[in-house]
Formats: structure tokens, C-alpha cells, sequence
């Protein structure tokens, strides 16, 4: 029930964007994302975002798994993940 | 590579990579199964979780230390009985227009019937995309009063939040919705008070944190010493929230740590929580095989009481039993796994479910059956 899609916001009036999912196009809310721009890819669940996403954390998060498992194509470093202090 | 492919790269189901970190997780099992008695147990609190380890086989590539088990993460499943007769009363009531998520549509109620049953026999249930399909449907139908069937956790919460704030917007008489939510937190604090709990890790769901974020997890590992990974759904973040998770164990740490950093931010959706708070209240709530437990889901607050159906309407909650032989509740919590049930398989299958388990796709046993061990 969780399952939730990222998608990219192509247009928005109001509080109501048009968000693209891979060439299928959708009527999202942004009421949970007030701050959510044009251009700005979001994470859709039933209806609504729920959060904006920045491609280059998940950039760098694919660049760690590279690392980590030992592929040749990774320049990133450190631990993965972000620690609550 | 261009942004849009970074979320669907299918670097994320990467087959060398996805072999690297088995390996490393066959190294790591057994130094942390012998600081756990010979065996760590971790698990996973989440129904998309559950349906994303079984898609992929990698329980096989599990080692044989390693037991992954199905916590009380698929909404239907958690949902107790009497609620699930709340649900059936509701759609008994003449003139009534139903609307739910698909998942609600053959869970059974104490008398045997589903939605899919009370439909065959003259109900108008209409399955939705979001909460904000039956708002719409409440506008254009004045005449009917238009429910939605609200069930699940801190990832839907706010989106029912949304659509009722909304509806209230809008002026709409006509729209209600039930708050049969369940927290997350208070849910792994059951777990873990339960002092026959053997729990070493949990894998905590990716999209109920994005909308919490960490914080509320930081009793986990402070109080009782138990690794937390927030983990998404991709076949290479569930391996490595295993591994992360097996680090802290073969470490002696017991941590938040966030493997989906690129969704869950550490204070998670402020404006989310700011809605959810809004429209809900803390209240009691009521769990399959668990009962009534007080702060455990939400209500609707004082401002919003006049959206809630049950109150509309008039439905109380009377206490139901489970179905007879299900192990769901058992499974639930941790004790059990989909075979250890009798009916499993059996008796109890996707076509003919007898438990929530089995009926919800997301459920421990019908993940089990569809994809086996």
C-alpha cells in the first residue's frame, strides 16, 4: 500500500501539477510539497507527492553502491547512508 | 546520465553488484548469528518491503543464518476484524457509495463476506487511485454520501489528510472517510516490549519515513539497543539495508542509519506532518491478534470530527475473532513464518484466502505463496 512512483512535475497551477512517470502523464497534488517547482521530479503515493527528490542523491547513492561492490566505474567515497547522530 | 534515469537506472537491479553484496552478506552473517545465539532475525515492517524481497528471490541467497521475517507492515493485515465489520457495515447502508484502494476488496469480515461479495449483492464499491478520485465523486454526486475507506500508515495518512482537508475546502457534506491508521513507532515499541522478542534488526519502511523521518526511530536503538535501517525498495537497497544492518550487529552498534538517503530527509515531510497533525489525533487503535492498544494509530481531531464515518454513521466497534486456524496474527508479529500455518497453501490460497495475510497483496503469505521460500 506504500508503494509510491517518482515522476516529474511538467506543469503546475494552483496546487495541482501535471507529473510525467517514464511517457505517462498524471494529475498530482502538491499539497504535501508546497515548495515543489516545474522541472522538479517528486515521489508520487496515491494521488499526492510526498517528497522531492534530488537526482543526485540517488546518483550518489548508485555511485556508492559501485564502490562498495566493486565496480570500476565508481569515484565516490565514504559509508553509505546518512547516520541520526 | 541524464536525471530521470537515475531513479529507474537499472543499475539499481544490477546482477554483479547484487552478487557483491550476497557476498558480503555471507561473510558478515555468521560474525553477527554468533553474537545472536546462531542465529540473527531481522525484519522488515513493511508490506512494500515484503513484496520486493519476495519479487526478486534473493530469500534463497539468503545464508542460513540470516532469517528475514515479516513484521505488522501490510495495512489490510494489521486491520482487526472489527474494523474490517465496520468496513462491511458501512457498505450495508442503503444509498451509500463506497470507495476504497483494491487491497480492502476480499478481506473478509466475521461473517464471511468481503466488498467483493456486498458489491455482487447490489453495494456500490468503487476501487480509486488516490482519496482525491472519491472527493471528486463527492462533488459530482451530491445526492449520495461518498465514503473512503481510510486504512494504512504514516505514508498514506497525510494523503487522506489532504483529501479531506480538501473536501472541507470545498464544503462538501456529502464525504467521510474512516481513520483506521496505524503508527509505525508504536507498533516496533509492541514488538520489542514483548519479552520473548528475538528481533536483532528491523528494516524500516522506506516511504512511512519519508513522510516521519528518523527521529521517532531513536528509542529503538537508545532504549533497547536494536539496529534500524531505513531502507528503500530497489533489490540493491534491500541487500545493503541487510548488510548495514549486519554491520551493527557484528559491530556491538545499535544505530539509525538511512540507506535511502535520496527520499528520506533526517526531520522527513514537515508539511506533511503538519496536515496529518491537523485533520488526526493520536488515539487508541485496534490490531489484528494485538487488540486495543492506546497512541498506537489516529483519529480524526475535534476540527475534523464531522469527516469521520463511523460517527456519521453510527457504527460501533464490537470485538471479532480471528479466522479459525489463521496464524496471521502470529505472522504479524514475528513468530511465525507463511509455512508454519496449517491452512497455508492448503486451505488458504490468493483465490480463496482465509486470513488478511493471504488476501492482501502485500500480505507475508500471499508474497510466500506467489513466489515461495
Amino acid at each position: 500500500m506504500c508503494l509510491a512512483v517518482p515522476g516529474k512535475i511538467l506543469s503546475l497551477k494552483n496546487n495541482n501539477a501535471e507529473v510525467d512517470f517514464s511517457g505517462v502523464r498524471r494529475q498530482v497534488s502538491l499539497d504535501l510539497v508546497p515548495d515543489a517547482k516545474k522541472n522538479d521530479y517528486v515521489l508520487v503515493h496515491a494521488g499526492f507527492a510526498i517528497q522531492v527528490l534530488e537526482p543526485k542523491e540517488a546518483e550518489e547513492t548508485l555511485k556508492i553502491f559501485a564502490e562498495i561492490y566493486g565496480k570500476d566505474h565508481a569515484d565516490a567515497s565514504g559509508p553509505l547512508g546518512h547516520t541520526n547522530p | 546520465m541524464k536525471n530521470s534515469d537515475r531513479f529507474s537506472s537499472p543499475l539499481w537491479r544490477d546482477r554483479a553488484l547484487g552478487a557483491a553484496a550476497v557476498a558480503e552478506m555471507e561473510k558478515l552473517a555468521p560474525r553477527a548469528a554468533a553474537l545472536t545465539g546462531g542465529r540473527v532475525n531481522f525484519m522488515e515492517v513493511c508490506g512494500t518491503h515484503t513484496m520486493a524481497i519476495a519479487a526478486s528471490g534473493m530469500r534463497k541467497l539468503f545464508p542460513p543464518q540470516l532469517k528475514m521475517l515479516s513484521g505488522p507492515g501490510c495495512p489490510v493485515c494489521v486491520t482487526s476484524q472489527g474494523d474490517i465489520d465496520r468496513v462491511l457495515a458501512l457498505a450495508e447502508l442503503p444509498g451509500v457509495i463506497i470507495t476504497t484502494f483494491g487491497d480492502m476488496l476480499k478481506v473478509k469480515g466475521s461473517r464471511g463476506l468481503d466488498l467483493h461479495a456486498m458489491r455482487e449483492r447490489g453495494a456500490d464499491i468503487r476501487v480509486v487511485y488516490s482519496p482525491l478520485d472519491a472527493v471528486e465523486l463527492a462533488a459530482a454526486e451530491p445526492a449520495r454520501q461518498v465514503v473512503f475507506i481510510g486504512v494504512g500508515f504514516e505514508t498514506t495518512a497525510p494523503v487522506i489528510a489532504g483529501a479531506v482537508a480538501r473536501a472541507k475546502a470545498a464544503g462538501l457534506k456529502n464525504f467521510s472517510s474512516t481513520a483506521f491508521f496505524k503508527l509505525v513507532p508504536p507498533a516496533l515499541e509492541l514488538l520489542l516490549s514483548d519479552p520473548e522478542n528475538r528481533i536483532h534488526g528491523f528494516m524500516l519502511p522506506g516511504h512511512v519515513s519519508a513522510i516521519i523521518g528518523l527521529e521517532p526511530y531513536r528509542f529503538v536503538a537508545e532504549k533497547y539497543k536494536v539496529p534500524c535501517v531505513v531502507t528503500g525498495f530497489e533489490p540493491l537497497d534491500i541487500l545493503t539495508g541487510v548488510n548495514m544492518l549486519l554491520r551493527q550487529v557484528v559491530s556491538g552498534k545499535a544505530l539509525v542509519e538511512d540507506e535511502y538517503f535520496r527520499v528520506v530527509r533526517k526531520a522527513g515531510n514537515p508539511a506533511a506532518q503538519r496536515l496529518m497533525a491537523e485533520v488526526f489525533t493520536v488515539s487508541a487503535a485496534s490490531w489484528r491478534a494485538i487488540g486495543t492498544v492506546p497512541a498506537t494509530g489516529l483519529e480524526f481531531s475535534s476540527a475534523y470530527a464531522g469527516f469521520d464515518a463511523v460517527k456519521r454513521f453510527k457504527i460501533p466497534y464490537r470485538d471479532a475473532p480471528e479466522p479459525k486456524g489463521c496464524l496471521c496474527g502470529g505472522i504479524l508479529l514475528g513468530k511465525a513464518l507463511p509455512p508454519d500455518c496449517k491452512l497455508f497453501g492448503k486451505v488458504c490460497t490468493p483465490s480463496n484466502a482465509v486470513g488478511p495475510c493471504m488476501v492482501s497483496s502485500e500480505g507475508a503469505c500471499a508474497a510466500w505463496f506467489k513466489y515461495g521460500a
